[in-house]
């Protein structure tokens, strides 16, 4: 019974694409949320070519066209669905590159923070002995501090800026995927086909890479989808504080910031519209990301 | 012998069935037996029989997707399968109490023993004052065996050994003094040594305070020891029911056959130990006829297409086959 | 007993060094420490002057040895923006600090565990369902939107509560504390929500799963058996049992409270250490920046000890050793 469970524990996503989707339709909600976030991820690809107008082009903006609430139209003729900020630029086009640059850094620093974590767990739990004793017990003091600390920390040392924020994010998430890798590195490791390989002296990086690490891959890819709606959510606290991102590279979190203030006076949009774009996303993520958890959990399966 | 009293239980064709997404897992088929006062009543089957839910069914305290669908469960006059939940916690651990099988897992780890002992008797008294409680406790602590009962009652279930939490279990049910007391597998998780402990005080406690208990088992050697009569299930119905000297001397349905040829003995030093052949059906996909049928020396055309009724056979015996020999039926 | 609280607080005392150690390699080898330490707008002679008395131009290890001694001392440097040493700034400030925290710990507790024990015990039901999408929602939602949500709503838009600021305090039994007067209640409510709804989801989702495991125990049937009433299964057997976890995390999530005050006390203006540090690294303001990440380091060490000590205390099988 229980070597049955073993060898069915994870599945490769990538082998059986339509058994997958099979498990992962089984919530609506997550179906939904998956579309909702691809059409977030198109529009921040393509935010150049679907915003109704290039809100940083400073000769297409126009100071008159301030704080204008939903629905107006302008002395040109233009539509402002959502209204315009407090510099006259329109709202929509502002959250649409804004979801750019979020997804951006978030992506990015989930990517780099998932190699090199999961590089850690993998060496770790593959060599064990001092190296992995010490490298869990910093990635289990690094865990027990809230990540909005440990990214205040590292701001504070660094500065700000845009690759300081987003080594932040790095430095903050890799913890997380180091624990995951290892933990399922451990499982995999004493499994046959580990031995298997020893047995044929494969090296120890061709072990690891090619054959522990595919089956670490379902474990994974949930921490990331979850950390990577940790990482725009944490990304944009610390725009909002103003430590994050600059003012060149306006993440939602900036849109938000900026707008706070000009809801004591009613307009409410310049604030709230980011505010939702930003709320979908991570809920989108959130929600695709917990019926991956679902799916790939082994005292869940059927 | 037990003189045959008016019995305090009675249960009459009890349905119990789980309607899970599988299926309808028919776990109690019909199941109809009595228990006097005072008498010792073994059930005996194997995993799966229904022996426990029959159990549970009595107590009304059968999870969902299970439900008692029929029959009635005669106590005292009541009957218990229409009564309330409200009105069935009054019996409960009151009328009648309930022994589990595994005691490290019964008892609740981080509440002290005389919390657990206490408040079992305050939830039918409500005048009992906490140190008559914890007096009370003490003294049926000392009943089923406890030394320094006193000690005892301060401390938690981890501190104590697997046939000391049972005896507390035995204590606990003993507390309001019952009419019934139902022990589910009491003895199956301890070791053989104090399974016979256990088994010979809690003969000796029954007799004492004229308590009926139901001893459900899958070892036919226990109730042996232990019970006046046994009743015999499988696959959810009883197939043999009878004064245990009597279907141990001589077992007539197959199965009682098969388990008593089971059981390792003297007389059988040096021969292979006997098997029943085959497995216990699915209970979700039992077969038309009798449900033992597919593992039975004995079983001919008409078992497998009509299920066989109870036949009734001399002192009190009942059995559920066709084959029975013509001159022992009634 | 005395032996495991003496081994954890050992530990912490080392915890706390290796803490002490890596701020001060933060700050004075990551970082430019005379840009660290020394006001940015200093002119040459100042800024030698300020290396010589802060000692800079000794050897790294001598530098670590004083920085420990006068941090033992209290001295942790002096803000450049108000002049006063950083710790008394940070000390003054965390009264506020605290007393938001722990009201929020007390509504997310109050309501969490409530909500998540009903979830559980009935989880097919309408109102169970929604409990959990709620928490999912409040899980996913930034606490500072949260914050804004709250204020353009109950602040500009209704105009019942007031958006900024902490209200005013009285004094009982030695305890200074807004939460005392009618007045310090309105201002505290809303950025204590706000606090506690981040955490609210968290402990309804522990208290959830503790209960639907727990609930399948033997030892509840047990005492549904004995006759026991169900509220009192539910109130004694099953919260007991689900507390030991859920008070263990609670324990540990309460520093990140404190960490997350940063954002509330921004986005509400609470006078508090959290919204100290956010305009201090602003401002470049370095001293009060290391002095609280000291502070911070040292609260976490000692909640990491009290959990393990309450964790000790509350579950009977760590405590008392037993037989088998």
């Amino acid at each position: 019974m229980s070597a049955s469970a073993n060898k069915q524990s994870y599945d490769l996503p990538a082998a059986g694409l339509r058994k997958f989707w099979l498990d992962f339709s089984e919530s609506p909600t997550a179906v939904i949320a998956l579309f909702v976030f691809l059409i977030i991820l198109f529009i921040a690809i393509f935010a150049p070519w679907v915003s109704p107008s290039n809100p940083y082009d400073l000769t297409s903006v126009d100071i008159m066209n301030s704080r204008l609430p939903p629905g107006s139209e302008d002395f040109s003729g233009n539509f402002y669905i959502l209204g315009t900020d407090g510099a006259g630029r329109d709202m929509l086009s502002a959250i649409f590159y804004g979801l750019r640059v979020s997804l951006g850094v978030g992506a990015l620093s989930g990517l780099v923070a998932l190699i090199l974590g999961a590089s850690v767990g993998l060496s770790a739990a593959y060599f064990g002995g001092r190296f992995e004793t010490i490298m869990m017990r910093i990635v289990d003091i690094q865990l027990s501090f809230p990540s909005i600390l440990m990214a205040l920390i590292i701001l504070a040392a660094f500065g700000k800026g845009v690759e300081k924020t987003i080594i932040a994010l790095i430095l903050v998430q890799w913890a997380y995927y180091a624990r995951a890798a290892r933990a399922s590195a451990l499982v995999e490791k004493n499994k046959e086909y580990v031995e298997a390989a020893k047995c044929l002296a494969l090296g120890d990086k061709r072990i690891i890479l090619s054959h522990i690490a595919p089956n670490c891959m379902a474990p994974l890819i949930v921490v990331g989808t979850l950390q990577t709606a940790h990482a725009i959510s944490l990304e944009a606290t610390l725009s909002f504080l103003g430590l994050g991102l600059p003012i060149t590279e306006p993440s939602l979190g900036l849109l938000i910031g900026n707008g706070f203030e000009y809801m004591y006076s009613g307009d409410f949009w310049i604030s709230i519209f980011p505010g939702i774009a930003l709320l979908i996303t991570i809920v989108s993520i959130n929600l695709v990301g917990d019926q991956l958890r679902d799916m790939f959990n082994p005292r869940l399966q059927k | 012998m037990r003189q045959a009293l008016e019995p305090i239980l009675k249960i009459n064709n009890l349905q119990t069935h789980f309607f899970t997404k599988a299926g309808i897992l028919k776990a109690v088929d019909g199941v109809s037996f009595e228990i006097a006062a005072g008498e010792i009543v073994g059930l005996v089957g194997e995993s799966g029989s229904g022996k426990s839910i029959t159990g549970f069914s009595v107590m009304g305290l059968v999870d969902p997707p299970g439900k008692i669908i029929d029959g009635n469960i005669n106590f005292k006059g009541k009957d218990l399968s229409a009564l309330s939940n409200d009105q069935m916690q009054n019996i409960r651990g009151n009328r009648i109490a309930m022994i589990f099988q595994d005691p490290m897992m019964t008892l609740n780890p981080v509440l002290r023993i005389e919390t657990q002992m206490i408040e079992a008797i305050q939830a039918h008294d409500g005048g009992v004052s906490r140190e008559d409680a914890r007096i009370r406790s003490r003294d049926t602590l000392g009943l089923v065996g406890i030394s320094s009962p006193d000690e005892r009652l301060r401390a938690y279930p981890h501190q104590f050994s697997g046939g000391m939490r049972q005896r507390v279990s035995i204590a606990i049910a003993m507390l309001n003094r019952p009419d019934l007391i139902i022990a589910d597998e009491p003895t199956t998780a301890l070791d053989v040594t104090i399974q016979g402990q256990v088994i010979s005080e809690m003969q000796k406690l029954c007799r004492e305070t004229q308590t009926a208990l139901l001893w459900i088992t899958h070892d036919l050697a226990v109730v042996a020891g232990i019970a006046d009569r046994v009743c015999v299930m499988y696959a959810g119905r009883i197939v043999e029911q009878g004064l245990v000297a009597n279907i141990i001397a001589n077992p007539m349905h197959p199965y009682t056959q098969g388990l008593m040829g089971s059981v390792p003995s003297q007389n059988q030093r040096g021969k292979p130990l006997q098997q029943i052949d085959g497995m216990v059906p699915s209970m979700l996909n039992l077969p038309v006829g009798c449900a033992f049928q597919n593992r039975c020396n004995y079983a001919n055309e008409k078992c497998s297409n009509m299920q066989p009724d109870i036949t009734q056979v001399a002192d009190g015996r009942q059995v559920r086959c066709f084959n029975i020999p013509a001159g022992q039926q009634l | 007993m005395t032996a495991f609280i003496l081994r954890r607080s050992l530990q912490s005392i080392v915890v706390l060094f290796i803490m002490s150690l890596i701020v001060f390699v933060g700050v004075n080898l990551v970082g430019d420490p005379v840009d660290m330490l020394i006001n940015p707008e200093a002119d040459q002679a100042e800024i030698d002057r300020v290396i010589r008395d802060l000692g800079l131009d000794r050897p790294v290890s001598e530098q670590y040895w004083y920085f420990v001694v006068n941090a033992f001392q209290g001295d942790l440097g002096r803000s450049f923006i108000f002049g006063e040493p950083a710790l008394k700034l940070i000390v003054q400030r965390m009264p506020a600090t605290m007393e938001l925290a722990l009201v929020s710990l007390l509504m997310a507790v109050v309501f969490g565990i409530p909500l998540g024990i009903y979830a559980g015990l009935k989880p097919n039901s309408k109102f169970s369902k929604t409990i959990m999408a709620g928490s999912i929602l409040g899980f996913s939602m930034p606490t500072f939107w949260v914050g804004i949500i709250l204020i353009m709503f109950f602040s500009v838009h209704l105009g019942w509560l007031p958006s900024t600021g902490r209200g005013d305090v009285a004094t009982y039994f030695g305890v200074t504390s807004s939460a005392f007067t009618l007045d310090g209640l309105s201002h505290i409510f809303l950025p204590a929500f706000n606090l506690a709804l981040f955490k609210l989801s968290s402990v309804i989702r522990l208290a959830r799963a503790g209960t639907r495991e727990v609930i399948l125990q033997d030892y509840i049937k047990f005492a549904r058996a004995k006759g026991l009433a169900e509220s009192r299964v539910v109130r004694i057997h099953l919260l007991k049992n689900i507390m030991i976890p859920v008070i263990t995390i609670i324990g540990l999530e309460f520093g990140s409270l404190i960490a997350f005050s940063t954002v509330t006390e921004t986005v509400f203006a609470w006078p508090g250490m959290g919204k100290l540090i956010i305009d201090s690294i602003y401002n470049l303001d370095r001293p009060v920046v290391v002095a609280y990440l000291m502070i911070i380091v040292v609260i976490f060490v000692m909640l990491n000890l009290i959990v393990d000590i309450l964790y000790s205390v509350l579950d009977p099988r760590v405590r008392i050793k037993g037989v088998s």
